[in-house]
């Protein structure tokens, strides 16, 4: 590996910190926006892109994270730094559950177990509307988002509040995601996706790492779902839609899977692609479907997943 | 409201100093163009269109566009807000929430609107509202919803030109009731909406001496609902039915094909049929039933003055339908909101003296102080109170019955009928 | 009403609703089995049928049942025509990779959604039936239509499936499904069939679109939920199984009805989905896949 290499996160993050003192207003809160929904996508890449766990149900983990900060924040009166660790645990727990079963699956099989889970807690949101208001959702409250951290008042409504603690936690996202890549359960889990018996073979569980992976993703999932109620004030059943289950597995690919800054590029990419062709014309999904399949058509690998791939080439 | 102190100190500098810069900016593109004087009391008002033009709420997008262009046009053919012209700028919210919040923050930051109006769906509505007030933006939504006066939301969100739904059903119950039957079944989406019904209704029903025999919520996701009609028990008199979204005529013809004429009486609200032509193939089930409508589809139902110069204002012919293409149903029941809510934005502006977003306090304080639309021209569905505590309207409603394919009014509610003890008070919150 | 009816119509509205996602499910079958990949715009093949039905019976008027007739020869054929442009244009430059035929088939989802939303509105819109029939069983009234409707969609099943065993072309998809290699030694022009088995499989959508268009309504979005249902369908069934895919769709039609008759919709939603997880969890390669040795 060489230097430039090695310090590549560490620019990367400066590069993320430095940025919002020249972004809009506008920009601004849609990069704090793209930090929180990058670490959605960096916790689907940990089960999709590193482990080969192609699942049709994240939404259930964001979603978990979202309604267990949302309910600690406005229910139980937590204070946001609690909330976004009961949110967190809220997806972990989820994910650990959910995995225990649906692993006895894999493949195409694993997709529709997943999304069955999906759909199942989706229905058991509007199920429980007296507690959620199903699908309108519920506000949470300024009070229930202002917290005060070493003597200083902090607010989650705040711009720059909002910018640092969505790349705090973007930076927790891809820190662990590295650590993961580099360490030798991060190999085990490669191992997985590219040859299972191999792995098997020599001696590892295949089932347990998977275990791992998928509840780590999931605990990410409901730390971005977390972050995502709190600073935006919002939570509702729509977050738990299919829709939203596509969405990271979208970003990852577009991005490039397997990738350590593929999610964040994927996320950023779709949103820019989608708030800018929305100004242009109402036609804009058109665009969005269009620019999809040009990508896939000349970037099969995502974006980085295809730079990597030209500058391997070049370099042999 | 306690002084924010970040950490980083950077904010508020760099914010304060891109508000100016974005105003320089702004007033050198507008110093271009003929007619507009960069400062003066002549730019245009800017308003954003927050719209459903894809999603599931699309057919209603639709005619909310049509109908605020309209008014728009109409606005400014006389002279415009207090002599300034209005700047419509619509951005789409996709039916979506999260994409909702942001198309408030993209009025508020890019286009600089001075306020923010439109929204239908009480899901994209409660998602957008807490950006539009930590924003300080003001919000108009025309959503029906028992959001805004249920004290949920916060001091910029108003709905000033459609009466919600807790209002509607109080009104309507004693009707329903009274002339169609006391042992009532209600189907309604497993939605927020649908619970706003279920609660209000049965509530009202309930002091009336009604009784409520089933209660059916069904999941968005389904697409046949005969199945679920068995659950209505024997002895039900009256169907109250309220369906949203694109399965909403099949519902409605299953619900005709299951009971046929001899079954229980059929309550229905508008909703259901919006955009829909009730000589549509399958809707001839529902000859003889009752449905609540805001604002008659018939122009024979209201056949006032000012509502007929409205119907005519945004293109909608006598059958309710598109001047232009007579098969294109209009959402006539829900887009005069569009309409009164742009005549009340302009009167708060008038009010108030409002010139720029620096007089955003007093234009909210302008609208609080409301208390009473008189019917007009500028509100043609009918006189309507506002409680501005609330920030929500109260108008009359009305019942029709179908008729050889068409809607016949055979009841009108007072505003009185429906009124409730107010819940919330937003007055009280900082601006 | 007594328990009885209530079940028989729950069976009825089961087995109807069973025939129409048979047919869809086929189609995302046979292209899923020969071409391993995972079409996510078959439900927009199932909506552009229904549109071009509904274009049918309002452009051409003249009697339901003719326009109705029209649009189940039309529909499928125009459809396949797409499917074809799709095949060629971008599954094959894409090789056919499952990740990215993902990505792309989305990428198509939204250009149809919004293609339709553009032309034809977003309003839900009903088409008269062909005839009108109310049977009547002890304690309700049932839709006629709906009967003969499921009886179509047997038929076409039954003539997709005689097609795939007694014919050459079928023969042809079947073998490059069991090992494209060796079909392309035999002389199986593999690119050929791939074209073939995209069309079909959405042709059948298509015609199953047109065939839901008297009952249900033609709507830019409906496209989605008979994605859903196949999909499930066709994993459930087993990867690849046609027979099993037949078999796993009158499962589910049929106890989605019945568990209809025990509880509210929601939880009844909650609970047919929660079992289809569980059957998968217990059988992951579907009721008739074989399991990996």
């Amino acid at each position: 590996m060489t230097a430039a290499r090695r310090a590549l996160p560490a620019l990367v993050l400066a590069g993320l910190f430095a940025l919002q003192f020249v972004l809009g207003d506008y920009d601004h809160t849609n990069m704090a926006r793209i930090l929180v929904l990058a670490c959605f996508a960096v916790g689907y890449n940990i089960a999709f892109g590193m482990t080969g766990l192609l699942s049709l149900g994240h939404a259930m983990f964001f979603a978990a994270g979202l309604y267990g900060a949302g309910f600690s924040a406005e229910l139980g009166g937590v204070a946001p730094p609690a909330a976004l660790a009961a949110g967190t645990a809220c997806g972990l727990v989820l994910a650990l559950a959910v995995g225990l079963v649906a692993l006895r699956t894999s493949g195409v099989a694993f997709m529709i177990v997943t999304l069955m889970f999906a759909q199942a807690c989706f229905l058991t949101i509007l199920h429980f509307n007296e507690l959620t208001r199903g699908d309108e959702g519920f506000v949470i409250a300024e009070t229930a988002r202002r917290f005060a951290l070493a003597g200083v008042v902090l607010d989650a409504a705040d711009p720059t509040v909002r910018y640092n603690a969505a790349l705090a936690l973007f930076a927790l996202a891809y820190g662990a995601y590295l650590a993961l890549a580099r360490s030798r359960v991060g190999r085990v889990l490669v191992g997985i996706r590219e040859n299972e018996d191999r792995v098997r073979m020599l001696g590892y569980d295949p089932y347990r790492y998977r275990l791992f992976a998928l509840t780590l993703s999931g605990a990410l999932a409901g730390l971005a779902g977390a972050a995502y109620a709190l600073l935006f004030a919002y939570v509702g059943a729509t977050f738990a839609t299919t829709q939203y289950s596509i969405y990271p597995l979208l970003w990852v690919l577009l991005g490039g899977a397997g990738t350590a800054l593929g999610p964040l590029v994927g996320t950023g990419v779709m949103f820019v692609l989608v708030d800018r062709l929305s100004g242009i014309t109402s036609s804009y999904l058109m665009l969005v479907g269009l620019a999809l399949i040009l990508l896939v058509v000349l970037f099969p690998k995502g974006i980085l997943g295809t730079v990597g791939q030209r500058r391997a080439r070049n370099r042999s | 409201m306690i002084k924010v102190t970040s950490g980083l100190g950077a904010g508020l500098t760099r914010r304060g100093a891109l508000r100016v810069g974005g105003a320089l900016a702004g007033a050198t593109a507008l110093a271009g163009v003929p007619g507009y004087r960069a400062w003066g009391s002549d730019a245009p008002i800017r308003i954003g269109l927050q719209v459903h033009r894809t999603g599931i709420g699309a057919a209603y997008g639709r005619w909310y566009e049509s109908t605020s262009s309209a008014a728009v046009a109409h606005i400014n053919a006389n002279g415009g807000i207090g002599g300034r012209p209005i700047e419509m700028i619509v951005e789409d919210d996709a039916t979506d929430p999260k994409r909702g919040a942001e198309v408030v923050e993209k009025f508020a930051s890019e286009h600089k609107v001075d306020v923010v109006f439109g929204t239908l769906f009480s899901h994209v509505v409660i998602g957008s509202a807490p950006r539009a007030g930590e924003l300080k933006m003001p919000y108009f939504v025309v959503s029906e919803g028992y959001h805004v006066a249920s004290g949920a939301l916060n001091r910029y969100v108003f709905q000033p030109g459609i009466t919600d739904v807790r209002q509607q059903v109080t009104s309507m119950a004693p009707w329903i009731t009274g002339n169609l039957g006391k042992k009532i079944a209600m189907i309604f989406p497993d939605y927020a909406f649908g619970y706003d019904h279920r609660d209000f209704f049965s509530a009202a029903a309930g002091k009336l001496g009604g009784e409520i025999t089933t209660l059916l919520a069904i999941p968005p996701t389904e697409t046949s609902y005969t199945k679920f009609f068995p659950q209505i028990p024997a002895g039900t008199e009256v169907i109250y039915h309220v369906m949203v979204g694109p399965g909403v005529l099949t519902f409605v013809k299953e619900l005709g094909e299951f009971f046929g004429a001899g079954g229980p009486k059929l309550f229905g609200f508008i909703d259901s049929l919006e955009a829909v032509d009730l000589a549509s193939p399958g809707l001839e089930y529902l000859e003889g039933s009752h449905i609540w409508e805001a604002m008659p589809r018939f122009a024979d139902g209201q056949p006032t003055e000012s509502a007929l110069a409205y119907r005519e204002k945004v293109g909608v012919d006598a059958n309710g339908a598109s001047v232009a293409d007579p098969k294109d149903i209009a959402t006539f029941s829900h887009m005069f909101g569009c309409w009164e809510t742009l005549h009340v934005i302009k009167a708060a502006v008038e009010a108030s003296g409002y010139q720029g977003a620096d007089d955003t306090a007093k234009l909210i304080e302008a609208v609080e102080a409301m208390t009473e639309f008189p019917e007009s021209l500028d509100h043609p569905q009918g006189r309507k109170t506002f409680n501005g505590k609330l920030h929500q309207c109260f108008g009359q409603q009305f019942i029709s019955q179908v008729e050889g394919g068409r809607l016949k009014v055979v009841h009108t509610t007072a505003i009185e009928d429906g009124l409730y003890e107010p819940e919330a008070d937003y007055t009280t919150q900082a601006l | 009403m007594a328990f009885e009816s209530h079940l028989l119509l729950a069976l009825l509205e089961g087995t109807v609703g069973a025939c129409v996602l048979a047919l869809t499910a086929l189609g995302l079958s046979l292209v899923f089995g020969v071409m391993r990949i995972v079409n996510v715009a078959h439900g927009e093949f199932f909506m552009l049928g229904a549109v071009i039905a509904w274009a049918a019976a309002t452009l051409v008027g003249g009697p339901p049942a003719l326009s109705f007739a029209l649009a189940l020869v039309t529909a499928p054929l125009a459809v396949a025509a797409i499917a074809l442009g799709v095949d060629r244009l971008i599954l094959r430059r894409v090789a056919y990779q499952p990740d990215a035929t993902i990505v792309a088939t989305i990428g198509l989802v939204y250009v149809f959604q919004q293609a339709v939303l553009m032309t034809f509105g977003p309003e839900a819109r009903a088409v008269a039936a062909p005839f009108q029939w109310r049977v009547t069983f002890p304690g309700f009234g049932y839709s006629g239509v709906k009967l003969a409707l499921a009886g179509a969609a047997l038929v076409l099943i039954a003539g997709t499936w005689l097609m795939l065993t007694r014919t050459h072309i079928g023969l042809a998809m079947r073998a490059t499904q069991i090992d494209r290699e060796t079909a392309q030694a035999f002389g199986i022009p593999a690119r050929r069939v791939y074209a073939l088995v995209f069309a079909l499989g959405a042709a059948l959508a298509a015609v199953a679109g047109v065939l839901v268009v008297p009952v249900q309504q033609a709507h830019y979005l409906m496209g989605g939920d008979p994605l859903l249902l196949s999909f499930i369908v066709v994993i459930i069934g087993g990867l690849g199984s046609l027979r099993g895919t037949l078999v796993a769709a009158f499962v589910i039609g049929i106890s989605d009805g019945v568990i209809a008759v025990f509880f509210s919709p929601t939880l009844a939603k909650i609970a047919a989905t929660l079992l289809v997880a569980m059957v998968l969890v217990a059988r992951p390669q579907g009721l008739f896949g074989r399991a990996p040795s």
